[in-house]
């Protein structure tokens, strides 16, 4: 009798949907609105993807534009800005991978190894600031620092006599290139090393001491215990990285861009903007260029969880 | 940490110090800067003599901000679609966390799935435009606020919280005592998580604040732009026109130069006084809610 009327907190097991929905009509009740948020506005906008295999005219609808199948991805991909945008974005998210990728997590190893509790703390405080700063004050900020004839940057080592000419950071591709990682380091490394800190914390503090009885030094034990203890969380993060080696960030890309340095700003965002919203036209185009990097980005997802699987780590999902 | 207390200062503590520093003087300096250009005199700026230090002190700019008002519209604007935001966004987020974190809910797997598919598969720009579209949503405030507010990664981060922290006891003990769902949720479950509250509530309150792509797309009335979008129009106008300045160097006034300073100092600063002091919270909101089990 008792157990009958025992409130069940354990995993689902076989109860009906009837008795479940009977017990927590009000969590079920709760659920239902963001589960209506989720599906209006994100499985919502799926049915529209179909535009991509349309010759799609705003004025004639979705009833009215014709089919065309796979017309729309063949003229996309000979058309040279996408071609340009894609080689662009592949490149950056790539560099993006091997320089921004590593840096929280080094980081965070450094503030892990700072002795004094309190600079440990404010400075912390201060490296976490630019992720509260939007691309637009960051863009602002990069060229008011940068800016080949006022920026501060360029006074600054002009007037030390460390250079001769003033640089052109923001002007010429491969400068540019470089002001657009580094940024992207800056702006994002204190607040990505969060999340190794709450990882490295959570190692047990017994294997540093037995460690430190055995003799290793603080390398060794960064080496051995640190790193291996903080692998399942980077290698979470590094998947949800990949998954993004398609897309890149409208704001950052137009923040930072400018008419100077087109053939290595030109990237996928851009391209699907400019070619969609702000021309009019060329919806279908840019709506299949959107479902060609939700896709790969997908599958990229899925093949490196598989790949983290394979090598014995967690994965994702 | 006690364990490296135990060790001696070396080198390669004083090397660590350096680089700590180093960085965060990169992220306090340009600020110093702005704010120095901000209230300089323009002939000081125009001379390129203002480093750290305000030269000529004078507020004309800021007067010029308030004058015009656009800005100081915006800005009442934008605080406004933010406070919403975030409480709707908060309110929508638990309704979601608070269900999926219990075990024992039939069908948590399959719910929590179709949440989370959507952060890996979007249907990208256009058909969510198309979507707006139809929905009656474009150039009106709803579209910064309704389809925004309930994110999975922030779901994610509360129902990890809610899992870990709340044992399974407490809201047994709750239920035999003859509360139901909705009461154990408000009358217990909030009031102990506080910490992860205040952090979702900081992300959806800074990811709104600082976000401005939705207000160049789907609005094009004047007044229902985000202060954030204003100041990266004002911002791409002036690199547009550096090819210009490089070749017409001398034809260039500073003026705009140090309106622009005025009016990022103007948006930064609310964030830079709220900052300091929400920062101990959601530091301890992501350690205890991002991490596994």
């Amino acid at each position: 009798m008792i157990k009958q009327k025992r409130f069940r907190t354990g995993p689902e097991t076989g109860t009906t949907w009837k008795r479940a929905l009977k017990r927590d009509w009000e969590l079920y009740l709760m659920l239902s609105i963001p589960l209506f948020l989720t599906i209006l506005f994100k499985y919502g906008a799926y049915p529209g993807l179909r535009i991509a295999f349309m010759n799609y005219l705003p004025a004639k609808g979705f009833e009215g534009s014709e089919w065309v199948g796979f017309e729309t991805f063949r003229k996309v991909f000979r058309d040279r800005d996408f071609l340009l945008a894609l080689r662009n974005s592949l490149i950056f998210n790539f560099a993006e991978v091997i320089i921004s990728f590593p840096m929280p997590i080094i980081l965070a190893l450094i503030l892990n190894e700072l002795k004094y509790p309190r600079f440990k703390k404010v400075s912390q405080t201060i490296l976490y600031l630019p992720h509260f700063l939007s691309w637009a004050i960051i863009g602002s900020l990069t060229y008011t620092l940068f800016r080949t004839e006022t920026g501060l940057v360029n006074n600054i080592l002009l007037s030390a006599g460390l250079i001769s000419k003033r640089i052109p950071f923001l002007t010429e591709n491969l400068n540019w290139s470089i002001t657009y990682l580094l940024v992207g380091v800056w702006a994002g490394m204190g607040w990505g090393s969060i999340i190794y800190l709450a990882a490295i914390s959570s190692i047990n503090e017994e294997l540093y001491e037995a460690a430190m009885i055995d003799g290793a030094g603080r390398w060794k034990r960064m080496w051995y215990i640190t790193l291996p203890g903080i692998k399942p969380t980077v290698i979470t993060l590094l998947i949800m990285t990949l998954g993004r080696l398609m897309g890149s960030s409208y704001e950052r890309l137009s923040a930072m861009g400018n008419v100077n340095v087109k053939a290595v700003s030109y990237q996928l965002a851009i391209y699907i903007y400019e070619k969609g919203l702000a021309s009019g036209t060329g919806f279908s185009k840019a709506a299949a260029v959107g479902l060609f990097q939700s896709f790969v980005g997908l599958l990229l997802v899925l093949a490196s969880d598989r790949f983290a699987k394979a090598l014995g780590e967690d994965g994702l999902l | 940490m006690h364990r490296s207390k135990l060790n001696k200062f070396t080198v390669a503590d004083f090397i660590m110090i350096v680089i700590i520093v180093l960085l965060c003087l990169t992220c306090v300096l340009p600020f110093v800067h702005l704010l120095s250009k901000s209230i300089s005199d323009n002939a000081y700026v125009l001379a390129k003599k203002v480093y750290f230090l305000p030269k000529g002190i004078n507020f004309e700019a800021y007067i010029a901000i308030f004058r015009d008002g656009q800005l100081t519209h915006s800005m009442l604007y934008s605080a406004m679609v933010t406070v919403i935001f975030t409480v709707l966004g908060l309110i929508t987020t638990v309704m979601a966390a608070w269900p999926l974190s219990r075990r024992r809910l039939k069908g948590r797997v399959f719910f929590t799935f179709v949440i989370m598919f959507t952060m890996y598969f979007g249907a990208g720009l256009i058909p969510t435009y198309l979507l707006y579209s139809k929905l009656g949503l474009l150039n009106t405030m709803w579209v910064l606020i309704l389809p925004l507010i309930f994110a999975p990664y922030n779901f994610l981060i509360m129902k990890t919280y809610f899992q870990s922290n709340i044992p399974d006891s407490l809201e047994e003990s709750a239920y035999l005592d003859g509360a139901s769902n909705t009461q154990i949720l408000i009358k217990i479950i909030l009031p102990i998580s506080k910490p992860i509250l205040a952090t979702i509530a900081l992300f959806l309150a800074v990811g709104r604040w600082n976000a401005y792509e939705d207000s160049k797309f789907f609005i094009t009335k004047k007044s229902l732009h985000m202060i954030q979008y204003l100041l990266s129009m004002m911002v791409l106008t002036a690199s547009e026109s550096e090819k210009i300045s490089i070749s017409e160097a001398s034809l260039v006034t500073t003026t705009p130069e140090v309106i622009q300073a005025a009016a990022v100092m103007f948006v930064s600063i609310p964030i830079l006084c709220i900052y300091p002091f929400v920062q101990k919270y959601f530091v301890k909101g992501i350690m205890i809610g991002a991490i596994k089990g």
